[in-house]
């Protein structure tokens, strides 16, 4: 019964990155991938918010598979970061994919560090 | 490294793509090199047949969906199967990251720089499988677990070894992926020569 939470998650999760990808892209001129940061960052956030919640309360399982699993796993992705990283650096942009590497990875955790400090306060 | 992908496939067979767009090339194939070739897999804005492609198909949002719970039960699966130990690397999303990136860079060879395939197999596989096998989330979340269990080295070489691995995986997808190219355009070039021989 949960798995099918997760796939309902999934199913959320994977158009809501490429909505926000194609969104976020169509509003800046530069080549930083902008659009996978934000999803990713986003799913950080959420995830950690869920986990330090689970940490505190008794969370249906459902629920941490359905939000968590499925729908935070679908909506990052770390193909599309390297791929994206890959392709800056091979077409020259060596600053920009070591700068994505690096937002991403502090915002990242940033993000998931502040979720996780709310969850388990609320 | 060296790039002659200015010359297209043009000795290659179509594969099953019946979708000609306006930038498309000879045989719907548009050449793209790449060094200005699209970068971002989920749709790339500057190409206008990605651009349109979300108005263009309508079944672009069901089969990222239906691709998303592929992947997602598939990761679901191996962390089954390999259930994550307190303190220590979670090798299930380590290898399903890497595995991951390794495949997207098979695909993009296969979909841009061949300009091959069906128009969904980029938002079906790419978008949707891929990125919902590969996880950003769960990855970020088990860095700060190693940390919460004393493991601070640990977390800072699975952090920098899953980003190190992945960016050496979707590099080996690719050079697989422009080898096959490669040798498929020689043979093909030699079976032509050879026909010509013949007559």
């Amino acid at each position: 019964m949960a798995f099918l939470f997760l796939c309902l998650g999934a199913a959320v999760g994977a158009p809501a990155r490429y909505l926000t990808d194609r969104a976020i892209q169509a509003r800046h001129d530069t080549v930083v991938p902008w659009g996978t940061m934000t999803a990713n960052v986003a799913g950080c956030l959420i995830l950690g918010l869920l986990t330090g919640v689970a940490d505190a309360h008794r969370v249906p399982e459902a629920v941490v598979l359905g939000v968590g699993t499925g729908f935070c796993g679908a909506l990052t992705t770390y193909s599309t970061f390297s791929y994206e990283t890959f392709r800056l650096y091979e077409t020259g942009a060596r600053l920009y994919a070591t700068l994505n590497v690096v937002i991403s990875l502090v915002a990242g955790l940033a993000a998931a560090l502040i979720g996780l400090a709310i969850g388990s306060a609320l | 490294m060296s790039h002659r992908w200015e010359t297209m496939p043009d000795e290659l067979p179509a594969t099953g793509s019946t979708h000609v767009s306006p930038d498309a090339g000879p045989l719907g194939r548009r050449p793209v090199e790449p060094g200005h070739g699209p970068v971002d897999p989920d749709a790339d804005l500057r190409e206008p047949r990605q651009r349109r492609e979300w108005t263009a198909h309508r079944w672009v949002l069901p089969t990222i969906a239906v691709g998303g719970m592929l992947g997602a039960s598939a990761r679901h699966g191996l962390e089954l199967a390999w259930p994550v130990q307190a303190g220590e690397i979670p090798w299930a999303t380590f290898m399903t990251n890497l595995g991951g990136c390794a495949l997207i860079g098979l695909l993009m060879v296969y979909v841009v720089e061949l300009g091959a395939g069906h128009p969904l197999l980029r938002p079906f596989v790419g978008v949707g499988v891929l990125g919902g096998f590969t996880t950003f989330s769960t990855y970020a979340v088990q860095t700060t677990d190693l940390t919460d269990a004393r493991e601070p080295a640990l977390a800072l070489v699975y952090l920098f070894g899953t980003v190190a691995g992945a960016l050496v995986a979707v590099m080996l997808g690719i050079f697989l992926g422009r080898t096959v190219l490669v040798l498929l355009r020689r043979a093909a070039r030699r079976s032509r020569a050879g026909a010509r021989r013949g007559r």
